[in-house]
């Protein structure tokens, strides 16, 4: 299947339908809620809590022996909550480091999980199979009726995040503040988290535990390279995080044996590369340039003072003078000869140069911008 | 017990010993997630290494996949250095990408490949002993743990060596690069260390299991102690002890090893995590509570020192004027009275000579903020603390 083959599919055939809106919703809310993640500092959290979520799958299955989407998935939304509640009291009450309470729920809980899923897959019990595509995400078993679940709870994500966006916005940036105007932090900090969690236990299903958190996380790196405003880089990081779900499901449907999972975890890291590199204020190519023109600039207005100096021991200030008494040391090129002339600060004639008046005030500004700042 | 079974136990420990040491100066460099991210990244260079060499214990495919390892810490630093994206967003970006390749690799070349993705995550430490170490057609144990054994014997070796060095670099940055070492080849030396136990270590227990080992004993060791050379060994015995009860479990469960493993590093954590001394939660709680009703007391006793009249020093008067619950308001006068700093004649409070002199000494360290002058104070006048 090509990829035009697999747009044309996508109005008509069910099941393809149904894995993109799925893919595509699910990006939508992880970049939504992955933004606030990132911008707080806590994007390794949802690396934790996808892991941490397992064991709750799990139990879930031991105690209903059901095979409910929903019930499963409610039961990794306790065991996340709890892994997340549990990194914050780590945090607080011992002096262990984030990093290694992160390190230890993620392990801790992840292995907790795997020892269950091996003792259930030994149960002499039909239902069992089925439970590992949590591990990985399988796009392909998603369902309408799961599709629904995520398009309610990216609706409601939405409507909370609508509700308090100031309490949240306020809340990133300045904690303290918050506090003082008299919020209960306490509160929107749960809040928030609480809804990341309930957007990781949503991935699940479909990217898995293990690549959970670079769902939640690349779109809202990628949207924070073109935007200062929270606004735009929740609205951008949505976008890129839907688009990725997209494009990642068409490339593994037109590919055999590639999982739909990983393919959109690297669409979703190439825009964070494309971002990382080509955004206009922040990307590194731009950077780069503008480096090298302030370098060249530097340069210019280095041979500007030197010819300045010259200049000023003279009468007349377009006193010609040969172009061999400069050197390197001043900055001087040909290439920047040619580009002083354009500025019209000197005027070439054969071997010899001369300051115009303009280059001469503008040496003569240079200096006193200079001293204007100090 | 079978031999396979020693052997297995014997193997579980080696992992568990030779994860450990690297992991002790992870947790406390507060690199604790790098072994989370080189854990996952090395999987594509391990397909890689299995496409070249074929086989899953040949020293070459460690060699690249540790090289996998480096390249992921490096990557980490270089998307950090840039200032676009915060550190734990480095990890976070590089560590995913990475896995999905070597996700996507394995899926491709599933025919060819030996390799699925479970046993990756978890290993197969009921498989190694299967694997044999020939040598002259002479059966020398199971290929894994040889493995295991000689990165543990450098790991112990460079531990021995490099032991000032890490130590100074570990606590001190400046120091250490004051002193001549160089704080970059110490990180990446011990980044180094790290990637190889942990693509040795991979193999038999899985990427996960890698991950709690190195991190967990370490971090309950640092409940229990400040000291690195106890530490160090308190984190192996607990790894040791782990390994070993965590075959049994398994064994009882029939479920997965390095997942009973896990879960029996989780128990102990749990168990150091509650009730370590001082540094425990417990502990840190009883604390907090005993320091809430000292300060409490001495706020007590200075309302007292700034009333000389009896209806400000009235037992139900003070409930009301400092707003303290009932219970509260019990504790804190119980206490002054225990350790003789009140007096109470009908229902009026006053301070004893003893209370006069704790405030007047309370209330020097409040205006100089010296620590010296609160140091001993509670040792001095309390016989009972809150």
């Amino acid at each position: 299947m090509s990829i035009t083959e697999y747009f044309d599919l996508l109005f008509t055939d069910y099941t393809l339908r149904t894995i993109s809106l799925g893919t595509a919703v699910l990006g939508i809310i992880c970049g939504m809620l992955g933004s606030f993640a990132v911008l707080r500092k806590q994007s390794l959290l949802g690396d934790a809590i996808s892991h941490a979520a397992l064991p709750g799958i799990a139990v879930a299955f031991l105690i209903t022996g059901a095979k409910d989407t929903n019930i499963l998935l409610l039961g990794a939304l306790v065991s996340g909550l709890i892994g997340a509640f549990w990194i914050r009291g780590m945090i607080s009450k011992t002096h262990l480091k984030s990093d290694t309470a992160l390190g230890l729920i993620l392990s801790l809980f992840f292995g907790f999980g795997m020892m269950l899923l091996t003792y259930i897959q030994k149960q002499p019990n039909a239902n069992q199979a089925g439970l590992d595509k949590y591990l990985f995400g399988q796009a392909a078993t998603l369902v309408e009726s799961d599709v629904r679940l995520m398009v309610i709870v990216t609706g409601i994500a939405l409507l909370v995040v609508l509700l308090f966006w100031k309490e949240f916005k306020l809340l990133l940036f300045d904690q303290d503040y918050t506090k003082t105007l008299g919020f209960n932090t306490k509160f929107i900090d749960i809040l928030i988290t609480f809804f990341i969690v309930l957007a990781i236990v949503i991935g699940l299903q479909t990217v898995g535990v293990v690549l959970m958190s670079a769902m939640l996380l690349a779109p809202a790196a990628a949207a924070r390279q073109w935007t200062n405003t929270l606004a735009t880089m929740v609205f951008l990081a949505a976008l890129i995080g839907g688009f990725s779900g997209v494009f990642g499901t068409a490339i593994s449907a037109t590919q055999n044996n590639l999982s739909t999972g990983p393919v959109i975890v690297l669409v979703a890291s190439f825009f964070v590369v494309v971002s990382f590199v080509f955004s206009p204020t922040r990307g590194l190519l731009f950077k780069q340039i503008r480096l090298l023109k302030n370098r060249r600039d530097l340069q210019l207005k280095k041979t500007l003072q030197f010819m300045y100096g010259i200049a000023q021991t003279h009468e007349n200030i377009d006193h010609p003078h040969t172009i061999r008494i400069l050197n390197n040391f001043q900055g001087f090129t040909k290439k920047s000869l040619r580009k002083m002339e354009e500025n019209q600060w000197i005027l070439l004639n054969k071997q010899q140069w001369s300051l115009t008046s303009k280059g001469f005030a503008e040496a003569q500004n240079l200096f006193n911008q200079q001293t204007q700042h100090e | 017990m079978s031999n396979p079974q020693i052997e297995i136990q014997l193997i579980a420990a080696l992992v568990a010993v030779s994860c450990a040491i690297p992991g002790v100066f992870l947790v406390l460099r507060k690199m604790a997630l790098i072994s989370d991210a080189i854990s996952h990244s090395i999987l594509p260079g391990i397909v890689l290494g299995f496409f070249i060499t074929q086989d899953l214990n040949s020293p070459v495919l460690i060699i690249l996949a540790a090289g996998t390892g480096i390249i992921t810490v490096v990557l980490v630093e270089r998307i950090q250095k840039t200032g676009l994206v915060k550190e734990d967003t480095a990890i976070g970006l590089v560590f995913p990408a990475l896995f999905s390749i070597g996700v996507l690799l394995i899926a491709k070349n599933a025919n060819d490949i030996h390799l699925d993705v479970d046993a990756v995550l978890l290993g197969e430490l009921a498989f190694a002993p299967f694997d044999r170490f020939l040598l002259f057609g002479a059966d020398l144990g199971p290929k894994a743990a040889w493995i295991m054994g000689v990165i543990l014997l450098i790991t112990l070796l460079l531990l021995y060596l490099f032991f000032k060095e890490l130590k100074v670099s570990t606590f001190d940055v400046g120091l250490s690069s004051a002193l001549g070492f160089s704080p970059a080849i110490l990180h990446y030396g011990l980044m180094s260390v790290s990637s190889i136990t942990v693509v040795g270590a991979f193999d038999a227990v899985g990427a996960i299991l890698v991950v709690a080992l190195m991190i967990a004993p370490a971090a309950a060791a640092y409940l229990l102690t400040a000291d690195l050379k106890k530490m160090l060994w308190i984190s192996v015995c607990f790894g040791v002890f782990a390994a070993i009860s965590g075959y049994w479990l398994a064994h009882w469960l029939d479920a997965s090893i390095a997942g009973s493993i896990t879960t029996v590093l989780a128990l102990v954590f749990l168990l150091v995590y509650f009730f370590a001394p001082n540094k425990g939660v417990l502990s840190v709680m009883y604390r907090q509570k005993q320091q809430r009703t000292e300060v409490s007391l001495l706020t007590f006793l200075l309302h007292l020192n700034n009333h000389q009249e009896e209806e400000e020093r009235h037992i139900n008067h003070l409930r009301e004027h400092i707003n303290w619950q009932q219970v509260k308001a019990n504790t804190v006068v119980k206490l002054a009275l225990d350790n003789n700093l009140i007096s109470i004649t009908n229902e009026v409070i006053s301070l004893t000579q003893k209370g006069l002199s704790f405030t007047q000494a309370a209330l020097e360290y409040i205006i100089t903020n010296k620590d010296d002058k609160i140091e001993h104070l509670k040792d001095d006048f309390f016989l009972f603390r809150g």
